[in-house]
């Protein structure tokens, strides 16, 4: 499932099991939920979350053959659009999240593990090896509107094009250049390293969560404006 | 007016008429439009649609000459507005079809012809003989809401504002820079031949078109939503 160690002011959540795929199924997602509102109920100025995993992919997508494991196509579509659901609801917990977040991709992340990333306030990946690949398109798969505001939030233009309607398994260099990724590095300890150094920086900031948070849902104003989660006004600013 | 090639799986719409201007009045804008609608009518999957041109333009703008030739002012602005309407109705058209789209532009594009141009999934672009000019502001002609929210979806920061608001004929090379284009050629011919090649690399990839003209829809969700275009439900995934 994933693990959460609390470092000094750092949270470290580390993507396990399923096959070192990650795959991501209704319990996975309940994990990771809690594991967020675990950091969440600790956090203080000053905290910072680095999501991280270990091995060949960060995050494969919605476990396949749990979805399929059932008697009928209707049930198997009803598993599936609860993995949709669960996303859902870790989304909204990651863009709620009254903290820096920072996510180290050090393997392939695909389909929805697109998403898991994409959440985080900022990206660093691994430069040798690696892709992002939204593959909705090769499988036959209508991206569902929540998910093309997301991607939308995140980027625009010729680079928006390229991550979801050109069946690409997009490099980390390339993912710079589409302002997707911030940085990249070399070797899983390489970009593990620089995901904790930067969330160690951001922490420095000892900003109000609660105030970082609400800014962060205006970047997602269109996604968020769907669950019904909009930025609420915030009190009288301390001049 | 213009004329559809089909060529194997590939969809070949070759503006042509108006004195090699191209220019976009009813005539052309309506067999525009009904060509667009036969490659709707005979795609399969792998099917991909390029617009090429010969000559010094790849289209013009509006035909203005035809506009002012109306008996009064009340007739002038009502020919205009049939021509926008038109250019509405073929921004429809283009953003609905169910296949890769690309245009080869080896001439100059005014205005609407940019219009048109920006309506394909991809644009090739000549290095040299090819300027694209918003002519709009120089001319002193406001641009429409639908058509502003083309451009916003298209293109993003000071590219968007160069393109608009800067009254410049923008050559290949910045037009690469920008982000506007994919790529630039010497020569008509080989843009041409690249665009040609560009539709065959992408119809090879067989997607299913309805499927790509939904997630194309969502890179354009507020020029949709300002045309009435809504989303259709998913389908059940084919897991």
């Amino acid at each position: 499932m994933c693990s959460l160690e609390k470092r000094g002011n750092l949270f470290i959540l580390t993507l396990t099991g399923q096959n070192v795929e990650h795959r991501l199924n209704p319990e996975v997602l309940s994990s990771i939920i809690s594991a967020l509102s675990r950091a969440k109920a600790e956090s203080t100025r000053g905290s910072a979350l680095v999501t991280v995993s270990h091995g060949k992919f960060f995050c494969n997508g919605f476990d396949l053959d749990w979805v399929n494991a059932t008697g009928s196509k209707q049930e198997a579509q009803q598993r599936f659009d609860y993995s949709l659901d669960c996303l859902t609801q870790l989304v909204q917990a990651f863009i709620s999240l009254p903290m820096p977040t920072v996510a180290a991709v050090n393997g392939h992340a695909a389909a929805a593990g697109v998403v898991i990333p994409l959440c985080h306030d900022y990206v660093v990946m691994r430069r040798d090896r690696g892709v992002l690949y939204v593959n909705d398109l090769e499988m036959g798969l209508k991206i569902p509107e929540l998910y093309m505001a997301f991607f939308r939030a995140k980027t625009s233009g010729w680079a928006l094009r390229d991550l979801v309607l050109r069946g690409l398994k997009i490099k980390g260099e390339e993912l710079l250049k589409m302002g997707i990724m911030d940085a990249v590095y070399d070797g899983e300890e390489g970009v593990i390293n620089a995901g904790m150094k930067m969330a160690d920086d951001l922490a420095r900031r000892k900003w109000d969560g609660e105030v970082y948070a609400e800014i962060r849902k205006g970047l997602y104003s269109e996604f968020c404006g769907m669950l019904g989660i909009a930025s609420k006004a915030i009190g009288t600013p301390k001049l | 007016m213009c004329s559809l090639e089909k060529r194997g799986n590939l969809f070949i719409l070759i503006l042509t008429g108006q004195n090699g201007e191209h220019r976009l009045n009813p005539n052309l804008f309506s067999s525009i439009i009904s060509a667009i609608s036969r490659a709707k009518a005979e795609s399969t999957r792998g099917s991909a649609l390029v617009t090429v041109s010969h000559g010094k333009f790849f289209c013009n703008g509006f035909d203005l000459d035809w506009v002012n030739a109306a008996g009064s002012d009340e007739e002038t602005q009502k020919r205009f507005n049939l021509l926008l309407d038109y250019l509405k109705q073929l921004v429809l058209a283009f953003i609905s079809l169910p296949m890769p789209t690309i245009a080869a532009v080896s001439g100059h594009a005014t205005a609407g012809g940019v219009v048109v141009a920006l309506c394909h999934d991809y644009v090739l672009m000549r290095r040299h003989r090819s300027v694209l000019y918003m002519i709009d502001l120089d001319l002193g002609i406001k641009i429409p809401e639908p058509f502003m929210a083309l451009f916003r979806a298209k293109i993003s920061g000071s590219a968007r504002r160069d393109l608009l608001l800067r009254g410049l004929k923008i050559k290949g090379e910045e037009a690469l820079k920008m982000g506007i284009v994919e790529a630039v050629y010497d020569g008509e011919e080989e843009v041409t031949n690249a665009g040609i090649k560009m539709a065959d690399d992408l119809a090879k990839r067989t997607w299913h078109g309805d499927f790509y003209a939904e997630i194309r829809r969502g890179l354009y969700s507020e020029l949709c939503d300002i045309l009435g275009i809504a989303s259709t439900p998913i389908a059940t995934p084919k897991l």
